[in-house]
Formats: structure tokens, C-alpha cells, sequence
């Protein structure tokens, strides 16, 4: 009996060194310096890089994160804290309706509101809203869950002190459960970072550099380049360059996404040690 | 924060210092706030000495629900007159028909220890949250009955905001609670500094003043920057016990503080009791009747009925419930025939 569970402990964790060896030793001879500092060269061509795709996965799910964290996070201190009656339950319930929507049917909503109505064209703000909206119920359930934990002889300490309700959740509560909110936004974060079909949808790819940062609202307006479409494209084509500039763009989403957690983390101890 | 109307009392204080005070339940610093570090008024208005409410009695039943007043010998000076409570009637749900609690009424003496005993499911704990309406934050659905009075004002009154008057009746639980991302400096301010007080130098001062009066001072105060989770248990209960004397409250209430506590740990912190009474109004639940003993001047002990909720049986002077109790049920707890 032990020797099955162990046995399912290793598969399951050699599923993952498999896929990430496999992903090293197809897509390192990809990576030089051009491929992180150049704009895709034209399908059939060698060379070229990354770049744009970088920038364009940062931006989008920057957005993402900028609008889903607020949100994600106050409605799971709302479900943890206060969600007592039939409202809660509701919002808990499509909450996990979200979590389990496809994706691409988001990117279909978001596609058919801003992308047709609003902008009247593919755009990196829909992509980042529809990495948004798949943000949102992940950072709200591990939130939940991680309040709950909490001990609530915390929560009566700072109230039988006379502190009101909303100061204790602020003060008290959320102090001690950072690092599981931090691990549910990570969490979130590294879900949109790979997400390829509401992106399909709504930012569409962009082959150029288009980051003309001093007028952003311009740029947030045309379609942008992300890692998985730039993935997808490489892999569609029929050239074997291009094959091996697939699995390097796979190695690279994987190094982004894996900075980007690291990066978080250190960036909330930081200020963890200078309070 | 929700706004409410003042609701100016008459506080009654039966010990040493025979005259009124008019406290308010509201924001704002006051006439005697700066002195004690605290955000509401008191006005010394005349003196005049009253009887504190006699409380109503269970139906028929004979048994005085209020102790009488003398033939304590005290033992400590009184060094600031607190308020006395007084329950009028209190029951108590956690939801749905049947009340935890039924009809309980009795005064908790100003600047004394009361202890309330009881077996488990007695309602003992359940009537103490009442006390700071810490009740209601059980779950939604708990819900209390009936009037309780610090200093003449129902803290159940409309409008009365059960923030505030946690700043009057604060609490020490079962466990030791300090909060462990927190200094055992930040520890001791942190009911201040969570309702915006920030001067340092007074920081400093109620830092100090407050573990002294926790019998803490010695212990930690070259580490006062160390966290607080990092001292023993009996260390963390008189930790919890210098945060609530720092937001200066009238009442403590404490339930079952010693029980997670080794016998040297229980000994401090029963010999502290007895200088809180000093300041404050002690209300103290326990399931240790030698405790109970030792350190309370008054004791009521609790049963829950055949119908199921608890009810106060007999209350009284602590020698006389322990020597002569007067309900054969009291006579039968203390002496072990059940519970």
C-alpha cells in the first residue's frame, strides 16, 4: 500500500521533470541573445527573437493583475469575513462556476463586448481584461481558504480590545495570511501568464514592436504579441526552425513566469523587513 | 465608524469614593482623557452615593441573586474606582428556538473579583461574552436578551456601539493570544495603536506602566522588541492581560485564564487578580473551584436545567457559597456529588 502511494508521489512529480527536461533540451539551443532582444523575423527565416512577446505577456498580465487583485482579493476577505447569508453563497457558487469556465469562452465574451463594441478592434486591454476575469475567482477561493485558517482567537483578541470589525480584518488578520494570499495571486498570475486562447480572441498577436509607451492608451489599443500566441504560431509553421523557436518561447514563458513568482516574493519580504 | 448619540449615565460607586461620574459611550478625547490615556469623558459631577439596582429574582425563587456588601476583609487599596455591571435578565441564543442561556441576573461588584463556576455547558462562558457583546460575534445568528448596565448605560441600549464598549470591558481568553506578528512592545500598544494613538513618548510610558501592572515588567523589559509568541504560556496570558489593562478598561472579564497554564504560571497570574481588582471590576470563569476560592471575593455558580439552558443557581460571597452554600445543587457541585 505504501509502495502505491509512493508510486503515485513519484509519477506525479516526475511528470513534472519530464515535461520541464524535455522543454530545456528541445528549446535551449533555441536561446541566444537575439532571441530575447529582437522582434520575430518573418516565418522561414532564421533569427529573430522573443521580445515583443515578452513585453506583451508583462503588459497583459499586468493589467490582469492590476484589476483582478483588488477584486479578487477584497471579494474573498468579503466571503471569509462577512459571507454569512444567501448572497455569499451565491458568490461563492459562481466563483467556482469561474474557475472552471473554459477559457476560451471568456476570451469569447470579452472578444464580442470590447474587442467588436468598445474598441472596434483586436487590443491588449481586452487580452489584459480577459486574463483578468481568469484571475479573479482563483484569488478569491485561495483567499477565502487562507482567511479561514487564520485563528479567530485573533480576530476576538483585536475586537475585545474595542477595535472595530473592518481595522481587525486590516490589521490582524491580513498581516498574518500575506503569504497565502501572495501564494493565490502567484498562482493566478503563472494561470494568465500561460493562458493562449482568450488571447487568441482579443489581443491577437503582434509580429512588430508596438510599446509606445509615452502614449499608452494608443498602445493598449492595438493588437499585442504574448508568449503562448507567439508559441503557437512557431509551432503552426512547417519549418523546423521555427519548431526549435516553439520549445525556446515555451523555456522563456516558463523562466518569465518563474521571475515573476520569485520576484513577488522577494518584493513582499522586502517590505515585510523594513516595517 | 458608525456614528450614535451620547447617552450621559449616572455611575453609582459604592467604594471609597462616594460620588458620581458621568461616563459616555462616544469618541473624542475629554475632560479626564489625557490623564488616562484613554478617548472618553468623565466628569465628576457631585457626591452623591447610591444603592446599586437590587436585580430582579428568579420567579419565586428565594434565593438573593446579589450578594451583600459586607464582611469582606480587603486586602488591597483601592487605587481607582471602577464601574460595577449589572445583568438584568440575560438570555442568550446562538440561533434557532432554545436559549443557551435563560434569565440571568446579577451585579459584578465595582473593584472586586467575581467568579463564576459552574460544569461544563453550564452557559458560564457564553454569559461572560455577553458581558462585552462579544457574544454576537459567535455567528450571525446569535442573538442576546435582556438589559445589561455598566455604570446605569444598557450596553445593549439602541445605539450603543459594541466597539466601544469592548474599550470599556475588555477580555482575556482561554488560550493565550498574543498577536505573533507583532513585538511584545507593539503586543501590549496594540489596542492603542489599532484606534490611532501614536505618540511615542506615551507609547513608552503605557508600554511600561501596563506590564508592570501585568507583573510582566522584569521579565521582558530588556526584549521588548522580541515577538511575542516567543515567551511561555503563563508569560503570553500576563502579556494579553498588560494589552488589555493598556486601553485602561473598567471591567475584565477572563474566561478560564489559567487553564492552558502550568501550577507556577496559575499562582501569577491568580496573585494578579488580585491587584487588578485594585483598578478594575474582575469577572473571572473558571472550572477550578480552589481557584474560584482563592481568588474571588463573590461567587454564582450556574447549572443547565432539564430544559437544557444554563441559569444562575446561587450567588454569594465566595466563603459563604464554599461553607454554607444554600441550594442543595451548589452543595452538591462543590462537593463533588456531580458534575
Amino acid at each position: 500500500m505504501t509502495g502505491l502511494i509512493g508510486g503515485s508521489a513519484l509519477v506525479a512529480v516526475g511528470i513534472l521533470f519530464i515535461i520541464l527536461g524535455y522543454i530545456i533540451y528541445r528549446g535551449a539551443p533555441a536561446l541566444n541573445l537575439a532571441f530575447f532582444t529582437e522582434r520575430p523575423a518573418p516565418l522561414g527565416q532564421t533569427g529573430g527573437g522573443v521580445l515583443p512577446a515578452i513585453l506583451g505577456t508583462l503588459t497583459m498580465v499586468g493589467i490582469g493583475a492590476l484589476i483582478a487583485i483588488p477584486v479578487g482579493v477584497g471579494a474573498g476577505i468579503y466571503l471569509a469575513e462577512y459571507g454569512r447569508g444567501r448572497f455569499a453563497e451565491v458568490v461563492r457558487f459562481v466563483a467556482d462556476l469561474l474557475v472552471g469556465l473554459p477559457s476560451i469562452a471568456i476570451g469569447a465574451f470579452v472578444w464580442a463586448i470590447l474587442v467588436v463594441r468598445v474598441v472596434g478592434g483586436y487590443n491588449a486591454f481586452a487580452g489584459g481584461v480577459a486574463l483578468a476575469i481568469i484571475m479573479v475567482p482563483i484569488i478569491t477561493r485561495t483567499v477565502e481558504e487562507i482567511l479561514k485558517l487564520v485563528p479567530n482567537s485573533l480576530r476576538e483578541a483585536s475586537l475585545a480590545l474595542g477595535t472595530p470589525r473592518w481595522k481587525t480584518i486590516l490589521l490582524v488578520v491580513l498581516p498574518v495570511a500575506r503569504g497565502g494570499i501572495l501564494t493565490g495571486v502567484i498562482l493566478s498570475l503563472a494561470r494568465a501568464g500561460g493562458e493562449t486562447a482568450p488571447l487568441l480572441l482579443t489581443a491577437l498577436g503582434n509580429q512588430f514592436f508596438f510599446f509606445r509607451w509615452s502614449d499608452p492608451i494608443n498602445t493598449l489599443q492595438q493588437p499585442m504579441a504574448a508568449l503562448p500566441l507567439q508559441i503557437y504560431d512557431y509551432a503552426r509553421s512547417p519549418y523546423a526552425d521555427s519548431h526549435t523557436k516553439a520549445w525556446g518561447a515555451s523555456l522563456v514563458l516558463i523562466i518569465v513566469i518563474g521571475i515573476l513568482s520569485i520576484g513577488v516574493r522577494l518584493a513582499v519580504r522586502r517590505s515585510n523587513l523594513q516595517r | 465608524m458608525s456614528k450614535r448619540p451620547d447617552i450621559p449615565t449616572t455611575v453609582p460607586v459604592t467604594h471609597d469614593a462616594p460620588k458620581l461620574e458621568t461616563a459616555r459611550l462616544r469618541e473624542g478625547p475629554g475632560a479626564g482623557a489625557a490623564s488616562r490615556g484613554v478617548e472618553y469623558d468623565r466628569e465628576v459631577q457631585g457626591d452623591l452615593r447610591r444603592e446599586p439596582p437590587v436585580p430582579t429574582q428568579r420567579g419565586g425563587d428565594p434565593i438573593a441573586t446579589r450578594p451583600g456588601d459586607t464582611g469582606l476583609t480587603r486586602t488591597h487599596e483601592i487605587e481607582k474606582s471602577a464601574y460595577s455591571v449589572v445583568a438584568k435578565q440575560v438570555s442568550a441564543w446562538y440561533g434557532g428556538d432554545k436559549p443557551a442561556i435563560k434569565d440571568v441576573s446579577m451585579t459584578f461588584e465595582a473593584n472586586r473579583v467575581t467568579a463564576l463556576i459552574g460544569p461544563s455547558g453550564c452557559g458560564k462562558s457564553t454569559f461572560l461574552r455577553c458581558l462585552n457583546r462579544m457574544h454576537e460575534e459567535t455567528s450571525g445568528r446569535a442573538r442576546v436578551e435582556g438589559e445589561i448596565l455598566l455604570a446605569d448605560q444598557n450596553i445593549y441600549g439602541k445605539g450603543v456601539d459594541p466597539v466601544r464598549v469592548r474599550r470599556f470591558i475588555g477580555m482575556i481568553f482561554q488560550k493565550p493570544n498574543p498577536f505573533p506578528m507583532m513585538s511584545i512592545y507593539d503586543n501590549v500598544v496594540a489596542g492603542l495603536k489599532l484606534n490611532g494613538m501614536r505618540r511615542r513618548a506615551d507609547l513608552d510610558e503605557i508600554v511600561e506602566r501596563s506590564l508592570r501592572g501585568a507583573a510582566l515588567w522584569n521579565e521582558v523589559k530588556d526584549k521588548l522588541k522580541a515577538s511575542g509568541a516567543s515567551l511561555s504560556g503563563g508569560q503570553q496570558q500576563r502579556l494579553c492581560i498588560a494589552r488589555t489593562i493598556a486601553v485602561e478598561p473598567e471591567v475584565i472579564l477572563m474566561d478560564e485564564p489559567c487553564s492552558a497554564l502550568d501550577p507556577i504560571s496559575t499562582y501569577k497570574i491568580e496573585e494578579l487578580i488580585g491587584e487588578l481588582r485594585t483598578k478594575y471590576t474582575v469577572v473571572i470563569v473558571t472550572h477550578n473551584m480552589q481557584q474560584a476560592s482563592r481568588v474571588a471575593d463573590y461567587t454564582a455558580f450556574m447549572l443547565a436545567g432539564d430544559e437544557g439552558y444554563g441559569e444562575l443557581v446561587e450567588y454569594g460571597e465566595t466563603q459563604q457559597i464554599f461553607t454554607n452554600p444554600r441550594d442543595k445543587r451548589t452543595e452538591d457541585y462543590i462537593t463533588g456529588r456531580f458534575g
